[in-house]
C-alpha cells in the first residue's frame, strides 16, 4: 500500500457567519490522483487555499507524508514539496515562458542572493527549465513573453511552473479552466502521463478529464464532502447524483 | 538594440565633453548644474531599484540623502576630513538606517507601506531640525571638503564632476547587474505576481528587504556627494518633497529600465532650472506638469528610446 | 510639574487630537471607499485656512467668515475631484501618490502667489478670546476649548451619520466592499463626489480651526499631513473609529511629550544631555510608538478590512 502523502482533518475555514470549509477531511496516497468535483459554490477553491497554505483554516490539521505542515506558510510548504497552479491564471505576464519555468527553478535551487551573475545565464536553470516547456508542449514558446501566450498556453505554463519545482504534491485548481476542446483533450493527455509518478489534487469541473485521471473522487457541497470513493462509486452514488449531477443522470 | 546602444553612448560622450564645451562658452555654472543632476540621477537610480524594479513605492528615500550627508558632515564637524572614512560611514550608516525602517515597513503593504516610509522620513526630519549641536534646521557647512590622501581634490569642480560622473555610471552598472542576477530576478518576480513568487517557494521579505538596504546605502553615497557639492548640509535635504521628486525622476525617466532614472533627473531638474530663470513661482506649473506627465506620459522618457520593452 | 500644568497640556493633546481627527476621518474615508491615496489632503486643510482669514477680512464678521470660508473648501474640494481626481481611482497608488504630490506644489504655490509666504495672523472675535475656568485653579483659553467642542461635536455627528443613516450604510459597505455597492446600483460617481467634499469640508474645518493656534502660511497642510499618516497607520485603514482613538493617542502622545520629556529626563540624565536629547526625542515619540504599533499589529488598531 503506497506512503500516505497527505492527510487533511477535520479542516473549517469560515468567513464570518459562512463555512466556506465544514470539517473537510481527505486522505491522498503517494502516486494517486485524487479528484474534487462540487457545484459552484462548493468551497472548492477555499479547500485548495488551505492545502497550499495560503489560508489558515480555523481549525483542523494537515500533515504532509507524515510531519504536519499547519502552521506552515505557503512558500514554506512549496519548498517542502507542493506545488499549485491558479484557476485564475497567475503567471508572470511580463517575463517570457522560460523565464517563467526558470523562476520557478530559481525558488528550488539553493538560496537567491547572488548578486552579480545573471540569472538567465545559469544552465542549472535554463536547462531544466526548457526541458519542462519541452515536456508540456511549449517548448517552441519559450521565448514568447507570457502575455502574449494564448489562454490555453498559458494554462500550460501554469501546470509546467508547478512541475519545474520537481513537487511531491500537485495541487491543480481547474487546470484545464477556459480551454477548447482540443487543447483541454492534450492537457488531460498530457496530466494523463504523470500518473503514478505524481501525487496529484485536482480540483475540476470538466467531468471527462475528472473520470479519466482520477483514481478517487471526493465530492464537496457546501464545504463538505458528501461522498468519497472511487470514480464507479461515486458515479452510482445517489446523493452525490441528487446534489450535483442532476437527477436522471 | 543598437540604435539604443548608439544613443545611450552619445549622452555618455556628451556629459563627458559639458566641462570643455562649458568653458569654452565661458559658461562654468553648467558644470555646477550637471554635476548637481548627476547626483540626483544616482539617487534616482537607487530608489528604481526598489520602486520601479521593486513595486516598494517608498516615499522616504530623501533621508538617505541625509543620512549621507549627516554622516560626512558630522565627521567633519569632529575633524575627521578623510574622504574614505567618511564616504564608508556614510553608506554604511544608510543601510542602517535602511535596514531598521525595512525591517519594520517591507512587511505592509501598499499605502501603509508609502505612510510609512514618509513617516519615518519625517522623524529623522525632525531629529535633524532638533539637535542643535549640528546646527539644527539650519544645518551646518562643511568647510573642508572630503580629502581623498591626494588622489582627487574635490574643490576641483572639473576633476569633481568627472567623479560624479564615474560614480554614476558606476551605479548605473551595479543596478544593472543587480536586476538580472538570481537576487534581482526574484525581486522583479515579486512585483510582478506575488502569490505566484510564493506559490513557487519565494518568500519575497528577505529579498525585498536586501534591495532596500542596497537602495539606501547608493543613495547614501549621493548624499556624501552631495554635502560635497553644495558644501554644507541641512535637514531640508531629508524634505519628504524631496523625495517626491526623486520619485518623480523614477516615473519621468521610466520606472524598470537602467537609464530611465538618470533621464529622468535631467528632465525634472533642467526643467525646473529653466522654469525657476523664467518666475519664481515656477512650482505652479510644474505642478500641473507633473499631474499630466503621471495621467499621460507613463512609460517615461526610456521608453521613447528604441528598442524599449526589453530589459535596461 | 503640576497636576494643573499635567491637565492643561491633557487638554491641549486633546486640542491637537480632535484636529488630527478630522483630517484622518476625511483622508480615511476618502481611502476606504474609493481606494484614493491623496496627498493634497493638507492642501484642503490650507484652503480652508485661507479662504477663512479672507472671508472674515472681506465679511468683518466671524461667524459668517467661517460659514463662507467651509463652503468655499467644499467647493473647491468637488472641481479637484470632478477635473483631477476622477482619472485617478482606476489607477495605482503611484500614480494617485505622484498626481496628488502634483497638487500640492501646485496648491503652495498658488496661496503663495496670491497671499504670499509670509503667516498671517488671525484676530479672533472677543467672546472666542480670553480664557475659562475649567476647573478649580486652572485657567485655559477659550478658543482651544471651543476647538475641543466642536471637534467632539463634529466627530458626534459624523459617527452619528456612519452609524445611523443611509449614506453611513453605503460609506461603510464601500469601505469594506466597493464592487459590492457599485454592483447594487447605487450612482457611484455621485456617491464619490460627496465623500469627497466631505472629506474636503473636514479637512477645511480643521484648517480653519488651526489658524489662529498655528501659523497660516503656504505648506501648513503637508506639516499636519504627515501626522495624519501616522493617526491612520495606528488606528487602521477606512476605520473612523481607528481614526479617533489614533488621533486622540498621536495628540496626546505628542504633547505631553513635547512639553515634559524633557524635564522627565532631566530626572534620569544630567540636564545639558536632556537638553538635547529632549526635544529631539520628543518630536520623535509619535513615529515610534507608530513603528511599535505596527511591530505588533501591522494592520492598525482597528482596521475596517481584513487583508
Amino acid at each position: 500500500m503506497a506512503e500516505l502523502i497527505l492527510e487533511a482533518q477535520g479542516l473549517r475555514k469560515a468567513f464570518g457567519a459562512l463555512a466556506a470549509t465544514d470539517g473537510v477531511s481527505l486522505e491522498l496516497r503517494e502516486g494517486e490522483t485524487h479528484a474534487i468535483i462540487g457545484p459552484n459554490g462548493a468551497g472548492k477553491t477555499t479547500l485548495i487555499g488551505q492545502l497550499a497554505g495560503n489560508l489558515r483554516p480555523d481549525a483542523g490539521s494537515i500533515r504532509f507524508a507524515g510531519e504536519d505542515v499547519t502552521a506552515l506558510s505557503a512558500p514554506a510548504r512549496a519548498r517542502k514539496g507542493f506545488a499549485r497552479s491558479f484557476q485564475i491564471t497567475s503567471i508572470y505576464r511580463d517575463f517570457t515562458a522560460l523565464d517563467n519555468v526558470a523562476l520557478a527553478v530559481q525558488a528550488h535551487a539553493g538560496h537567491s542572493f547572488r548578486f552579480w551573475r545573471p540569472a538567465r545565464e545559469e544552465a542549472a536553470l535554463r536547462k531544466p527549465a526548457r526541458a519542462v516547456l519541452d515536456e508540456v508542449g511549449l517548448g517552441a514558446k519559450a521565448g514568447m513573453l507570457a502575455a502574449n501566450l494564448a489562454h490555453g498556453e498559458q494554462r500550460q505554463l501554469e501546470v509546467a511552473m508547478a512541475l519545474a519545482t520537481r513537487p511531491r504534491l500537485l495541487l491543480l485548481d481547474e487546470p484545464v479552466a477556459g480551454m477548447g476542446l482540443e487543447e483541454s483533450q492534450r492537457m488531460v493527455q498530457f496530466l494523463s502521463s504523470l500518473k503514478g509518478r505524481r501525487s496529484i489534487i485536482l480540483v475540476e469541473h470538466d467531468m471527462d478529464a475528472v473520470f479519466t485521471l482520477a483514481d478517487r473522487i471526493s465530492v464537496l457541497v457546501y464545504g463538505r464532502i458528501i461522498a468519497s470513493g472511487t470514480p464507479e462509486e461515486v458515479r452510482a452514488n445517489v446523493e452525490v447524483r441528487r446534489a450535483y449531477l442532476g437527477e436522471d443522470a | 538594440m543598437r540604435a539604443r546602444t548608439l544613443i545611450l553612448a552619445a549622452c555618455v560622450l556628451l556629459l563627458l565633453a559639458v566641462p570643455a564645451l562649458a568653458t569654452l562658452a565661458k559658461q562654468p555654472y553648467y558644470i555646477d548644474l550637471i554635476r548637481r543632476v548627476m547626483i540626483f540621477a544616482i539617487a534616482a537610480v537607487s530608489l528604481n531599484l526598489i520602486l520601479g524594479y521593486g513595486g516598494l513605492v517608498s516615499f522616504g528615500h530623501a533621508a538617505y540623502l541625509g543620512v549621507g550627508g549627516y554622516s560626512v558632515g558630522i565627521l567633519a564637524f569632529y575633524g575627521f576630513n578623510s574622504g574614505w572614512l567618511q564616504w564608508s560611514v556614510a553608506v554604511l550608516a544608510s543601510a542602517l538606517v535602511a535596514l531598521v525602517i525595512g525591517a519594520i515597513s517591507v512587511r505592509t503593504r501598499g499605502i501603509y507601506f508609502i505612510m510609512i516610509t514618509l513617516a519615518f522620513t519625517q522623524m529623522l526630519f525632525y531629529l535633524g531640525n532638533s539637535v542643535e549641536e549640528y546646527g539644527g534646521d539650519d544645518g551646518m557647512r562643511l568647510k573642508v571638503k572630503s580629502q581623498f590622501s591626494g588622489l582627487i581634490d574635490l574643490g576641483d569642480p572639473v576633476a569633481y564632476y568627472y567623479l560624479v560622473l564615474a560614480l554614476m555610471l558606476a551605479c548605473m552598472y551595479v543596478v544593472h547587474r543587480l536586476i538580472n542576477s538570481r537576487f534581482g530576478m526574484v525581486i522583479r518576480a515579486a512585483k510582478s505576481n506575488e502569490a505566484r513568487s510564493r506559490a513557487i517557494g519565494f518568500s519575497p521579505y528577505p529579498y525585498q528587504l536586501a534591495a532596500f538596504v542596497i537602495s539606501g546605502a547608493l543613495c547614501g553615497l549621493a548624499g556624501a556627494l552631495l554635502v560635497n557639492h553644495t558644501a554644507y548640509i541641512t535637514p531640508a535635504f531629508m524634505d519628504w518633497t524631496r523625495s517626491g521628486e526623486i520619485m518623480f525622476m523614477v516615473i519621468l525617466g521610466g520606472m524598470a529600465t537602467v537609464p530611465g532614472p538618470a533621464l529622468g533627473a535631467f528632465a525634472l531638474l533642467i526643467v525646473e532650472d529653466l522654469l525657476a530663470g523664467w518666475t519664481q513661482h515656477w512650482q505652479v506649473i510644474l505642478g500641473p506638469l507633473l499631474v499630466l506627465c503621471v495621467l499621460f506620459f507613463r512609460r517615461g522618457l526610456a521608453g521613447l528610446l528604441p528598442g524599449s520593452g526589453k530589459d535596461g | 510639574m503640576t497636576t494643573v500644568l499635567v491637565f492643561e497640556q491633557l487638554l491641549n493633546g486633546l486640542q491637537f487630537g480632535v484636529m488630527l481627527f478630522l483630517m484622518a476621518a476625511g483622508l480615511t474615508l476618502v481611502f476606504g471607499i474609493m481606494n484614493l491615496v491623496n496627498l493634497a489632503h493638507g492642501s484642503l486643510y490650507m484652503v480652508g485656512a485661507y479662504l477663512t482669514v479672507a472671508a472674515v477680512q472681506w465679511t468683518g464678521s466671524y461667524p459668517l467668515g467661517v460659514l463662507l470660508g467651509l463652503a468655499g473648501t467644499l467647493l473647491v474640494g468637488m472641481l479637484v475631484e470632478v477635473i483631477a481626481l476622477r482619472t485617478l481611482y482606476e489607477r495605482d497608488h503611484l500614480d494617485q501618490v505622484l498626481a496628488t504630490f502634483g497638487l500640492i506644489l501646485f496648491f503652495n504655490e498658488l496661496i503663495a502667489i496670491l497671499w504670499g509666504r509670509a503667516a498671517l495672523y488671525t484676530t479672533l472675535p472677543s467672546y472666542l478670546q480670553g480664557h475659562i475656568e475649567i476647573i478649580p485653579g486652572s485657567i485655559y483659553p477659550v478658543y482651544r476649548a471651543v476647538v475641543i467642542g466642536v471637534g467632539l461635536v463634529v466627530g458626534a455627528g459624523l459617527w452619528y451619520v456612519v452609524a445611523k443613516t443611509r449614506l453611513g450604510m453605503l460609506i461603510r459597505a464601500g469601505a469594506s466592499n466597493r464592487t459590492m455597492v457599485a454592483a447594487l446600483g447605487i450612482n457611484i460617481r455621485l456617491l464619490y463626489t460627496v465623500v469627497f467634499g466631505f472629506g474636503a469640508a473636514l479637512a477645511g474645518l480643521a484648517g480653519l480651526m488651526a489658524g489662529p493656534i498655528y501659523a497660516v502660511q503656504p505648506g501648513m497642510g503637508e506639516l499636519i499631513l504627515i501626522q495624519v499618516f501616522v493617526v491612520i497607520v495606528i488606528g487602521g485603514i477606512g476605520s473612523i473609529r481607528g481614526a479617533l482613538v489614533g488621533a486622540l493617542v498621536v495628540g496626546i502622545v505628542d504633547t505631553l511629550g513635547r512639553a515634559f520629556l524633557k524635564p522627565l529626563l532631566g530626572h534620569f540624565i544630567s540636564p545639558p544631555a536632556a537638553e538635547a536629547a529632549g526635544p529631539a526625542l520628543a518630536s520623535m515619540l509619535i513615529y515610534l510608538l507608530m513603528a511599535l504599533v505596527l511591530a505588533v499589529r501591522p494592520e492598525g488598531l482597528f482596521p475596517a478590512r481584513s487583508g
